[in-house]
Protein backbone atom coordinates (compact mmCIF):
# COMPACT_ATOMS: atom_id res chain seq x y z
CA UNK A 1 0.00 0.00 0.00
CA UNK A 2 0.93 3.32 -1.02
CA UNK A 3 2.05 5.50 1.76
CA UNK A 4 2.77 8.46 -0.29
CA UNK A 5 1.28 9.96 -3.44
CA UNK A 6 3.44 11.54 -6.42
CA UNK A 7 4.22 15.19 -6.63
CA UNK A 8 2.33 17.18 -8.97
CA UNK A 9 3.72 18.19 -12.53
CA UNK A 10 3.87 21.77 -13.59
CA UNK A 11 4.87 23.39 -16.22
CA UNK A 12 8.46 23.65 -17.57
CA UNK A 13 7.73 27.39 -18.11
CA UNK A 14 9.54 29.35 -20.70
CA UNK A 15 12.36 30.05 -19.39
CA UNK A 16 14.39 26.56 -18.36
CA UNK A 17 17.34 27.24 -20.41
CA UNK A 18 19.91 27.53 -17.74
CA UNK A 19 18.58 24.28 -16.16
CA UNK A 20 18.16 22.19 -18.94
CA UNK A 21 19.95 23.94 -22.11
CA UNK A 22 22.87 21.22 -22.00
CA UNK A 23 24.68 21.73 -25.28
CA UNK A 24 25.45 18.41 -27.80
CA UNK A 25 22.79 16.33 -25.54
CA UNK A 26 20.84 16.59 -29.28
CA UNK A 27 23.32 13.98 -30.68
CA UNK A 28 23.40 10.51 -29.40
CA UNK A 29 26.54 9.29 -31.67
CA UNK A 30 29.38 11.28 -29.91
CA UNK A 31 30.67 8.23 -28.85
CA UNK A 32 30.69 6.17 -32.04
CA UNK A 33 28.40 4.05 -31.40
CA UNK A 34 27.29 0.83 -33.21
CA UNK A 35 24.18 1.14 -35.65
CA UNK A 36 23.19 3.13 -38.05
CA UNK A 37 23.42 7.34 -37.55
CA UNK A 38 20.43 8.88 -38.78
CA UNK A 39 18.75 12.26 -38.34
CA UNK A 40 15.84 12.78 -36.32
CA UNK A 41 13.86 15.89 -37.08
CA UNK A 42 10.67 17.83 -37.60
CA UNK A 43 8.14 20.55 -35.95
CA UNK A 44 6.06 20.88 -33.10
CA UNK A 45 2.94 23.18 -33.69
CA UNK A 46 -0.10 24.26 -31.96
CA UNK A 47 -3.87 23.80 -32.06
CA UNK A 48 -3.50 26.98 -34.60
CA UNK A 49 -0.46 25.49 -36.14
CA UNK A 50 1.67 27.85 -34.60
CA UNK A 51 5.11 26.79 -34.26
CA UNK A 52 6.28 25.72 -30.51
CA UNK A 53 9.74 28.28 -30.14
CA UNK A 54 9.88 27.13 -26.68
CA UNK A 55 9.66 23.31 -26.01
CA UNK A 56 12.16 20.70 -25.05
CA UNK A 57 11.71 17.52 -26.33
CA UNK A 58 13.25 14.46 -24.96
CA UNK A 59 13.88 10.63 -26.48
CA UNK A 60 14.87 7.41 -24.77
CA UNK A 61 15.67 4.30 -27.39
CA UNK A 62 17.24 0.85 -27.63
CA UNK A 63 20.71 0.67 -28.91
CA UNK A 64 21.26 -0.98 -32.36
CA UNK A 65 20.75 -4.38 -31.63
CA UNK A 66 17.77 -3.30 -29.62
CA UNK A 67 18.87 -3.32 -25.84
CA UNK A 68 18.27 -0.33 -23.53
CA UNK A 69 21.31 0.69 -21.49
CA UNK A 70 19.55 -0.13 -18.55
CA UNK A 71 19.25 -2.77 -15.57
CA UNK A 72 16.30 -4.17 -15.78
CA UNK A 73 16.73 -4.85 -19.83
CA UNK A 74 18.17 -8.44 -19.21
CA UNK A 75 17.95 -9.72 -22.57
CA UNK A 76 20.87 -11.67 -24.37
CA UNK A 77 21.41 -9.01 -26.59
CA UNK A 78 24.91 -7.04 -26.35
CA UNK A 79 25.45 -3.49 -24.55
CA UNK A 80 26.72 -0.82 -26.41
CA UNK A 81 29.09 0.84 -24.18
CA UNK A 82 29.17 3.48 -26.71
CA UNK A 83 25.74 4.45 -26.65
CA UNK A 84 23.50 6.18 -23.84
CA UNK A 85 20.07 6.12 -25.33
CA UNK A 86 19.30 9.47 -23.96
CA UNK A 87 18.95 12.88 -25.55
CA UNK A 88 17.43 16.24 -25.24
CA UNK A 89 16.89 19.51 -27.72
CA UNK A 90 15.26 22.69 -27.42
CA UNK A 91 13.16 23.59 -29.91
CA UNK A 92 14.00 26.59 -32.64
CA UNK A 93 12.43 29.93 -32.78
CA UNK A 94 10.56 28.31 -35.76
CA UNK A 95 9.61 24.77 -34.03
CA UNK A 96 12.27 22.44 -35.19
CA UNK A 97 13.90 20.34 -33.49
CA UNK A 98 16.19 17.77 -34.74
CA UNK A 99 18.62 14.50 -32.89
CA UNK A 100 21.74 12.51 -34.34
CA UNK A 101 21.13 9.33 -33.19
CA UNK A 102 21.07 6.16 -34.64
CA UNK A 103 18.42 3.44 -35.67
CA UNK A 104 17.17 1.51 -32.44
CA UNK A 105 17.05 -2.47 -32.77
CA UNK A 106 13.40 -4.37 -31.94
CA UNK A 107 12.64 -4.84 -28.23
CA UNK A 108 10.08 -6.79 -26.91
CA UNK A 109 6.81 -6.37 -25.65
CA UNK A 110 4.05 -8.21 -23.78
CA UNK A 111 4.08 -11.34 -23.49
CA UNK A 112 7.57 -11.65 -26.34
CA UNK A 113 5.38 -10.43 -28.92
CA UNK A 114 7.95 -7.79 -30.93
CA UNK A 115 7.47 -4.86 -30.73
CA UNK A 116 8.73 -2.23 -34.22
CA UNK A 117 11.96 -0.71 -33.85
CA UNK A 118 10.82 2.93 -32.09
CA UNK A 119 12.00 6.26 -29.80
CA UNK A 120 10.41 6.76 -27.12
CA UNK A 121 9.74 10.81 -26.49
CA UNK A 122 8.90 13.37 -24.15
CA UNK A 123 7.78 16.72 -25.08
CA UNK A 124 7.53 19.97 -22.33
CA UNK A 125 6.55 23.30 -23.19
CA UNK A 126 4.98 26.55 -21.54
CA UNK A 127 0.97 25.54 -21.55
CA UNK A 128 1.47 22.20 -20.63
CA UNK A 129 1.26 21.67 -17.07
CA UNK A 130 2.25 17.54 -17.67
CA UNK A 131 4.47 16.82 -19.97
CA UNK A 132 3.10 14.65 -23.23
CA UNK A 133 4.71 11.41 -24.02
CA UNK A 134 4.67 10.07 -27.71
CA UNK A 135 6.51 7.02 -29.83
CA UNK A 136 8.12 7.36 -33.03
CA UNK A 137 7.99 4.67 -35.70
CA UNK A 138 9.74 4.16 -38.67
CA UNK A 139 8.17 4.44 -42.30
CA UNK A 140 10.25 1.59 -43.54
CA UNK A 141 10.30 -1.01 -41.20
CA UNK A 142 7.93 -3.80 -42.09
CA UNK A 143 7.91 -4.79 -38.34
CA UNK A 144 5.09 -1.45 -37.88
CA UNK A 145 2.61 -4.24 -39.43
CA UNK A 146 2.30 -6.54 -36.25
CA UNK A 147 3.58 -3.90 -33.79
CA UNK A 148 1.23 -4.06 -31.17
CA UNK A 149 1.18 -0.40 -29.68
CA UNK A 150 0.72 0.98 -32.78
CA UNK A 151 -1.71 -1.26 -33.68
CA UNK A 152 -3.83 -0.78 -30.64
CA UNK A 153 -4.83 3.15 -32.80
CA UNK A 154 -7.38 1.91 -34.78
CA UNK A 155 -7.81 5.09 -36.56
CA UNK A 156 -5.34 4.83 -39.58
CA UNK A 157 -4.65 8.43 -40.36
CA UNK A 158 -3.79 8.50 -36.31
CA UNK A 159 -1.81 5.51 -36.46
CA UNK A 160 0.23 7.48 -39.01
CA UNK A 161 0.85 10.66 -36.98
CA UNK A 162 3.40 7.56 -35.15
CA UNK A 163 5.08 7.22 -37.58
CA UNK A 164 8.55 9.29 -38.76
CA UNK A 165 9.00 9.64 -42.29
CA UNK A 166 11.99 8.66 -44.49
CA UNK A 167 13.52 11.23 -46.39
CA UNK A 168 17.07 10.14 -47.48
CA UNK A 169 20.01 12.32 -47.50
CA UNK A 170 23.02 11.39 -45.72
CA UNK A 171 22.85 10.27 -43.25
CA UNK A 172 18.87 9.50 -43.40
CA UNK A 173 16.76 11.75 -42.17
CA UNK A 174 13.55 10.74 -40.67
CA UNK A 175 10.88 13.53 -40.52
CA UNK A 176 8.31 13.59 -37.53
CA UNK A 177 6.34 16.67 -36.96
CA UNK A 178 4.30 16.90 -33.82
CA UNK A 179 0.65 18.20 -33.52
CA UNK A 180 -0.39 19.31 -30.62
CA UNK A 181 -4.02 19.64 -31.12
CA UNK A 182 -6.77 19.47 -33.49
CA UNK A 183 -6.66 18.72 -37.47
CA UNK A 184 -3.40 15.85 -37.71
CA UNK A 185 -3.32 15.66 -34.01
CA UNK A 186 -0.25 13.54 -32.69
CA UNK A 187 -1.48 10.38 -30.47
CA UNK A 188 0.00 10.86 -26.90
CA UNK A 189 0.59 7.72 -24.34
CA UNK A 190 -0.41 7.60 -20.89
CA UNK A 191 2.71 5.02 -19.73
CA UNK B 1 11.22 -12.91 -20.37
CA UNK B 2 8.62 -12.40 -18.39
CA UNK B 3 6.50 -9.32 -18.82
CA UNK B 4 7.76 -6.06 -17.03
CA UNK B 5 5.67 -4.56 -14.03
CA UNK B 6 4.53 -1.11 -14.24
CA UNK B 7 4.26 2.10 -12.64
CA UNK B 8 1.34 3.02 -10.56
CA UNK B 9 -1.23 4.94 -12.50
CA UNK B 10 -1.69 8.28 -11.35
CA UNK B 11 -5.02 9.98 -9.59
CA UNK B 12 -6.66 12.28 -11.85
CA UNK B 13 -6.92 15.13 -9.33
CA UNK B 14 -3.89 14.79 -8.06
CA UNK B 15 -2.39 15.80 -10.97
CA UNK B 16 -3.11 19.15 -13.27
CA UNK B 17 -5.43 18.46 -16.11
CA UNK B 18 -4.21 19.29 -19.88
CA UNK B 19 -6.89 22.13 -20.53
CA UNK B 20 -7.17 24.73 -17.80
CA UNK B 21 -8.16 27.37 -19.57
CA UNK B 22 -7.46 29.87 -16.28
CA UNK B 23 -3.63 29.16 -17.51
CA UNK B 24 -4.39 30.60 -21.37
CA UNK B 25 -1.75 28.69 -22.97
CA UNK B 26 -3.33 25.63 -22.31
CA UNK B 27 -6.04 26.54 -24.36
CA UNK B 28 -4.16 25.63 -28.13
CA UNK B 29 -1.48 23.30 -26.45
CA UNK B 30 -3.87 20.56 -24.88
CA UNK B 31 -4.81 17.64 -26.86
CA UNK B 32 -7.92 17.35 -27.68
CA UNK B 33 -7.64 13.18 -26.91
CA UNK B 34 -6.65 11.59 -23.73
CA UNK B 35 -3.60 10.10 -24.08
CA UNK B 36 -4.17 6.21 -24.97
CA UNK B 37 -2.85 3.81 -22.07
CA UNK B 38 0.16 1.86 -22.67
CA UNK B 39 0.80 -1.82 -20.88
CA UNK B 40 4.39 -1.51 -19.53
CA UNK B 41 7.36 -2.81 -21.77
CA UNK B 42 10.53 -2.39 -21.86
CA UNK B 43 10.28 0.88 -23.54
CA UNK B 44 8.80 2.16 -20.51
CA UNK B 45 10.18 1.05 -17.69
CA UNK B 46 13.60 1.69 -18.52
CA UNK B 47 15.48 4.97 -18.51
CA UNK B 48 18.77 6.96 -18.81
CA UNK B 49 20.78 6.44 -15.96
CA UNK B 50 23.09 9.32 -14.25
CA UNK B 51 25.67 8.68 -11.63
CA UNK B 52 28.35 10.94 -9.79
CA UNK B 53 31.03 10.56 -12.30
CA UNK B 54 28.91 10.70 -15.39
CA UNK B 55 28.19 12.46 -18.59
CA UNK B 56 26.10 15.07 -16.75
CA UNK B 57 29.26 16.44 -15.43
CA UNK B 58 30.13 17.36 -12.08
CA UNK B 59 27.15 18.24 -9.48
CA UNK B 60 26.40 22.02 -9.70
CA UNK B 61 24.78 22.36 -6.20
CA UNK B 62 25.63 26.31 -6.02
CA UNK B 63 24.08 28.77 -7.51
CA UNK B 64 25.84 31.51 -6.00
CA UNK B 65 29.41 31.14 -6.17
CA UNK B 66 30.18 31.05 -9.96
CA UNK B 67 30.57 34.92 -10.37
CA UNK B 68 32.94 37.56 -9.54
CA UNK B 69 30.80 38.46 -6.57
CA UNK B 70 27.78 36.99 -4.96
CA UNK B 71 24.15 37.57 -6.11
CA UNK B 72 22.05 39.70 -4.50
CA UNK B 73 18.77 38.36 -2.68
CA UNK B 74 18.45 36.39 0.16
CA UNK B 75 20.38 32.84 0.67
CA UNK B 76 18.81 29.79 1.33
CA UNK B 77 19.66 26.15 1.27
CA UNK B 78 17.34 24.13 -0.54
CA UNK B 79 17.38 20.59 0.62
CA UNK B 80 15.53 17.29 0.57
CA UNK B 81 14.92 13.63 -0.73
CA UNK B 82 13.63 12.27 -3.95
CA UNK B 83 11.37 9.12 -2.96
CA UNK B 84 9.14 6.47 -4.35
CA UNK B 85 5.41 6.10 -3.16
CA UNK B 86 6.47 3.59 -0.71
CA UNK B 87 8.90 5.88 1.20
CA UNK B 88 11.64 4.42 -0.65
CA UNK B 89 14.95 6.82 -1.40
CA UNK B 90 15.43 7.21 -5.50
CA UNK B 91 19.45 7.54 -5.42
CA UNK B 92 21.09 8.10 -8.04
CA UNK B 93 18.96 10.26 -10.13
CA UNK B 94 19.60 13.32 -11.80
CA UNK B 95 17.91 16.26 -10.57
CA UNK B 96 18.20 19.79 -12.56
CA UNK B 97 16.54 23.43 -11.35
CA UNK B 98 16.31 26.62 -12.86
CA UNK B 99 14.82 30.08 -10.80
CA UNK B 100 14.76 33.93 -11.69
CA UNK B 101 16.75 36.14 -9.14
CA UNK B 102 16.01 37.72 -6.46
CA UNK B 103 14.23 40.80 -8.43
CA UNK B 104 11.83 38.68 -10.63
CA UNK B 105 13.74 38.16 -13.77
CA UNK B 106 15.60 34.97 -15.47
CA UNK B 107 18.89 35.74 -17.15
CA UNK B 108 16.96 34.58 -20.71
CA UNK B 109 16.84 36.72 -23.67
CA UNK B 110 13.29 36.05 -23.43
CA UNK B 111 12.26 37.83 -20.44
CA UNK B 112 11.41 41.07 -20.92
CA UNK B 113 10.25 41.68 -17.30
CA UNK B 114 11.24 45.23 -16.25
CA UNK B 115 13.21 44.28 -13.23
CA UNK B 116 17.15 44.07 -12.81
CA UNK B 117 18.61 41.73 -14.36
CA UNK B 118 21.61 40.17 -11.92
CA UNK B 119 25.20 39.94 -13.50
CA UNK B 120 25.67 37.26 -10.50
CA UNK B 121 23.36 35.17 -11.02
CA UNK B 122 22.45 32.79 -14.10
CA UNK B 123 19.94 30.73 -12.55
CA UNK B 124 20.26 26.90 -13.14
CA UNK B 125 21.75 23.86 -11.24
CA UNK B 126 22.41 20.20 -10.78
CA UNK B 127 22.76 17.39 -8.75
CA UNK B 128 22.87 13.82 -8.78
CA UNK B 129 20.60 12.15 -5.49
CA UNK B 130 22.73 10.66 -3.20
CA UNK B 131 21.91 7.11 -1.65
CA UNK B 132 19.77 8.32 0.79
CA UNK B 133 17.72 10.20 -2.46
CA UNK B 134 19.15 13.35 -0.85
CA UNK B 135 19.82 16.36 -2.11
CA UNK B 136 20.93 20.23 -1.69
CA UNK B 137 21.12 23.26 -2.79
CA UNK B 138 22.61 26.84 -2.00
CA UNK B 139 20.96 29.72 -4.07
CA UNK B 140 19.06 32.54 -2.99
CA UNK B 141 15.17 33.18 -2.85
CA UNK B 142 13.71 34.14 -6.17
CA UNK B 143 11.57 36.97 -6.76
CA UNK B 144 7.54 37.16 -7.83
CA UNK B 145 7.37 38.27 -11.43
CA UNK B 146 4.46 39.23 -13.32
CA UNK B 147 3.41 37.19 -16.48
CA UNK B 148 0.75 38.49 -18.65
CA UNK B 149 -1.67 35.61 -18.65
CA UNK B 150 -4.47 37.29 -16.63
CA UNK B 151 -4.80 41.31 -15.26
CA UNK B 152 -2.11 42.16 -12.83
CA UNK B 153 -0.76 38.35 -12.96
CA UNK B 154 2.19 37.80 -11.19
CA UNK B 155 3.98 34.07 -10.59
CA UNK B 156 4.19 33.28 -6.66
CA UNK B 157 7.99 32.94 -6.34
CA UNK B 158 9.11 29.40 -7.05
CA UNK B 159 11.48 27.15 -8.17
CA UNK B 160 11.76 24.85 -11.05
CA UNK B 161 12.68 21.18 -10.58
CA UNK B 162 13.41 18.32 -13.16
CA UNK B 163 13.78 14.81 -11.84
CA UNK B 164 14.42 12.20 -13.97
CA UNK B 165 13.71 8.72 -11.36
CA UNK B 166 14.42 5.13 -12.74
CA UNK B 167 12.04 4.76 -15.72
CA UNK B 168 10.46 6.54 -18.43
CA UNK B 169 7.60 6.32 -16.86
CA UNK B 170 8.68 8.49 -13.79
CA UNK B 171 9.90 11.88 -15.40
CA UNK B 172 8.64 14.39 -13.80
CA UNK B 173 8.49 18.13 -13.98
CA UNK B 174 7.69 20.54 -11.31
CA UNK B 175 7.89 23.61 -8.93
CA UNK B 176 8.10 24.32 -5.97
CA UNK B 177 6.83 27.03 -3.86
CA UNK B 178 7.72 28.96 -0.58
CA UNK B 179 5.31 28.93 3.03
CA UNK B 180 2.78 31.81 3.04
CA UNK B 181 3.18 33.16 -0.13
CA UNK B 182 0.07 35.54 -0.74
CA UNK B 183 -0.22 35.05 -4.65
CA UNK B 184 -0.37 31.46 -4.33
CA UNK B 185 -4.06 31.64 -3.91
CA UNK B 186 -4.31 33.60 -6.90
CA UNK B 187 -2.27 31.72 -9.57
CA UNK B 188 -3.66 29.87 -12.26
CA UNK B 189 -0.78 27.17 -12.03
CA UNK B 190 -0.55 26.45 -8.65
CA UNK B 191 -4.37 25.88 -8.82
CA UNK B 192 -4.78 23.74 -11.67
CA UNK B 193 -4.48 20.30 -9.42
CA UNK B 194 -7.22 19.90 -8.09
CA UNK B 195 -6.67 17.64 -4.87
CA UNK B 196 -5.62 20.51 -1.84
CA UNK B 197 -2.81 18.05 -0.50
CA UNK B 198 -1.30 17.96 -3.93
CA UNK B 199 -1.15 21.54 -4.16
CA UNK B 200 0.07 21.66 -0.81
CA UNK B 201 2.71 19.24 -1.48
CA UNK B 202 4.38 21.94 -3.85
CA UNK B 203 5.25 23.94 -1.19
CA UNK B 204 8.27 23.47 0.80
CA UNK B 205 8.75 23.90 4.54
CA UNK B 206 10.82 26.09 6.77
CA UNK B 207 13.39 23.95 8.62
CA UNK B 208 14.94 26.58 10.77
CA UNK B 209 17.59 22.97 11.67
CA UNK B 210 18.66 23.71 8.21
CA UNK B 211 19.03 27.47 8.70
CA UNK B 212 23.35 28.23 8.99
CA UNK B 213 23.81 31.15 11.65
CA UNK B 214 24.64 34.15 9.87
CA UNK B 215 24.63 32.95 7.00
CA UNK B 216 21.22 31.64 5.19
CA UNK B 217 17.81 30.16 5.56
CA UNK B 218 16.89 26.85 5.17
CA UNK B 219 13.61 24.94 2.94
CA UNK B 220 13.20 21.94 2.92
CA UNK B 221 11.56 20.06 -0.02
CA UNK B 222 11.07 16.29 -1.13
CA UNK B 223 9.59 14.78 -4.84
CA UNK B 224 7.72 12.02 -4.64
CA UNK B 225 7.78 10.01 -7.90
CA UNK B 226 5.31 7.06 -8.74
CA UNK B 227 5.99 3.83 -7.38
CA UNK B 228 5.80 0.36 -8.62
CA UNK B 229 2.47 -1.95 -9.27
CA UNK B 230 3.28 -5.09 -6.78
CA UNK B 231 2.38 -7.42 -9.62
CA UNK B 232 2.53 -7.57 -13.43
CA UNK B 233 -1.48 -7.62 -13.65
CA UNK B 234 -2.06 -3.87 -12.31
CA UNK B 235 0.06 -2.77 -15.23
FE1 LIG C 1 9.15 30.34 -13.60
Amino acid sequence: MAKLFPTASQTIGPFFHHGLDRPGWEDLTTEGPLGQTILLEGRIVDGDGQPLGDALIEIWQANAAGRYAHPEDKQAKPLDPRFRGFGRVKTAKDGTYRFTTIKPGAVPGRGNAMQAPHINMTIFARGLLRHLVTRVYFADESANGTDPVLNSIENAAARRTLVAQANGGTPPSYRFDIVLQGKGETVFFDV
Amino acid sequence: MSDPIGYRREQPDRQPPYLHPAYGSTVKRAPSRAPVRIVATLSEVTGPSFSKDGWNGPDAADLIHHHEAEPQGQRIILAGRVLDEDGRPVPSTLLELWQCNSAGRYHHEGDQHDAPLDPNFHGGGHVVTGADGGYRFLTIKPGAYPWRNQHNAWRPAHIHFSVFGPAFATRLITQMYFPGDPLLPLDPIFNATADEEARHRLISTYDHSLSEPEYALGYRFDIVLRGRNATPMES
